[in-house]
């Protein structure tokens, strides 16, 4: 079936928040505490007003057959990017999206349509969509096999990795800021690719205590949600660290769980406790600890 | 709103089984009676869909007439791709795709065609679809299996003297076809 834009924007429409998390977000911590701001560490996720039709509407307003369990989503950029995705859980959500925020995608953004699958890694959400194909087995694009798997120590490769774990950083403070003696708000963001987040704590120690922090209400699920903790700083060292967990009862790692269950290799998908130092002159910088 | 050149979306819907399995095709011609509910879109010709319809998965469905050799694969990408990938597809700078079998378990693995493509299908598609960077979509068919079988034969995995046309390159067995497992996830302990 062919579709114009115009007649995607008659199907029955849906609006909602939700995040987009590039997989690679972080992907330079494996080994070595190499971003220096929050925005290096962390900087890959963003939150936004999406509108579009149900994935589901068109698919079955084009015949869909139940044999189809994966698809192909194809953009029209240069590339002609292709990724497979498989239909029965996208189908709970996914979106074929042609505004952001309350206007007309951005071209930079996908403009006139993208696909988006809340919750799941960001190449996913094929940008510039131009075609949908169904099939019965996954395509084995080369960005599902070559890139977006994540190697083991093993030397065995995830795949099909969809799904973005919950994470969270404190970006105030965060590396490359300095801190005044006193009164101080530490704030931070929170996200899970499952649901809500239900929980987030901050440790000033090097995560030997822990203390609730209070989220910012409405607590969405599949958005970033931001969260405050208040704090005295007196001058000292400090290690300041978020964990958060999510409604299905997933808590963020720390850094030895992660790597203990994937190695460093495993480039995408790291989602571990992120530490920032505090040195003595208030300024502050990332850690591994 | 109306535009004067309306962009076109393209659903394909068919699962055709064939005596051999499964395969894809389109169908956008035939909407089963009754399951349009909002009277949107209009069935796509074959014309429409086809310069689209360029997808080469696993069982080599959509592979084109044609055939390519290595030796007319070295000469392409001579000509067309070793600016970027190397003279013999290890120098870079961009990505690498000669070598590193064996590193995958190793502190520091070396990911490229040879070493981590489970399907050389993919290779097909992908050289067909996005390259060369300066010009995708440019390469004949004959240029594509010849690039196919020139980087497969870098990496010692058909010899000098293969061609690869639609029956053979399906059949090519990637060093690494059984080195990915479905996502285990959460596979990780708080």
């Amino acid at each position: 079936m062919i579709f114009t834009l115009d007649e995607l924007k008659r199907f029955p429409s849906v609006s909602r928040l939700a995040f987009i998390e590039c997989s690679g977000n972080s992907a330079g911590e494996w080994r070595e505490p190499v971003g220096h701001t929050v925005q290096q560490t962390h900087g890959l996720l963003s939150t936004s007003e999406w509108t579009g039709v149900p994935l589901a509407t068109v698919l079955r307003e084009a015949g869909a057959k139940p044999e189809a369990t994966w698809m192909l989503a194809e953009g029209a950029d240069a590339a002609a990017m292709t990724r497979s995705i498989p239909l029965v859980p996208a189908l709970e959500e996914a979106l074929l999206c042609y505004a952001q925020n309350g206007e007309a995608l951005r071209p930079e953004q996908g403009y006139p349509l993208r696909l988006l699958v809340p919750g799941w890694e960001g190449n996913i959400n094929i940008k510039w969509l131009r075609r949908l194909k169904l099939g019965s087995a996954p395509f084995m694009t080369r960005e599902e096999t070559s890139h977006y798997t994540d190697l083991m120590p093993d030397g065995t490769a995830k795949q099909f990795t969809l799904v973005m774990d919950a994470k969270s950083v404190i970006t105030s403070p965060s590396g490359g800021q300095r801190l005044e003696r006193g009164f101080v708000e530490i704030r931070g963001l929170a996200w899970s690719g499952r649901g809500r987040i239900s929980k987030v704590e901050v440790s000033t120690d090097g995560g030997r205590t822990w203390e609730s922090a209070r989220l910012q209400e409405p607590v969405l699920p599949k958005c970033a949600t931001a969260f405050r903790l208040p704090w005295r700083w007196a001058g000292q060292e400090a290690i300041l660290q978020s964990r958060c967990a999510d409604e299905t009862g997933y808590a963020q790692p720390g850094r030895e769980a992660l790597i203990a269950a994937r190695g460093v290799n495993s480039v995408y998908h790291y989602n571990a406790v992120q530490s920032w130092k505090v040195s003595l002159d208030g300024t502050v910088q990332n850690v591994h600890i | 709103m109306s535009i004067s050149n309306p962009v076109r979306f393209a659903v394909q819907t068919a699962i055709l089984a064939t005596g051999l399995g499964t395969c894809w095709a389109w169908a956008g011609t035939t909407t089963p009676a009754g399951s349009s509910q909002y009277e949107l879109g209009r069935p796509a010709t074959e014309a429409e869909v086809g310069a689209w319809n360029i997808d080469v998965p696993p069982s080599g469905e959509g592979l084109p007439p044609g055939r390519g050799t290595v030796q007319n694969g070295r000469q392409v990408f001579a000509q067309k791709c070793a600016m970027c990938h190397g003279r013999t597809g290890v120098e870079g700078p961009m990505d690498r795709l000669v070598g590193g079998q064996g590193t995958l378990k190793t502190d520091r693995p070396i990911k490229t065609v040879g070493s981590y493509w489970p399907y050389a299908t993919t290779l097909f598609d992908y050289i067909r679809r996005a390259m060369p960077f300066t010009a995708p979509q440019s390469l004949t068919p004959d240029e594509v299996y010849s690039l196919v079988a020139w980087l497969l034969y870098q990496n010692g995995i058909v010899a000098e003297d293969a061609v690869m046309d639609a029956r053979t390159l399906p059949a090519v067995r990637m060093p690494n076809r059984n080195g990915f497992v479905p996502d285990l996830h959460p596979d990780v302990k708080p």
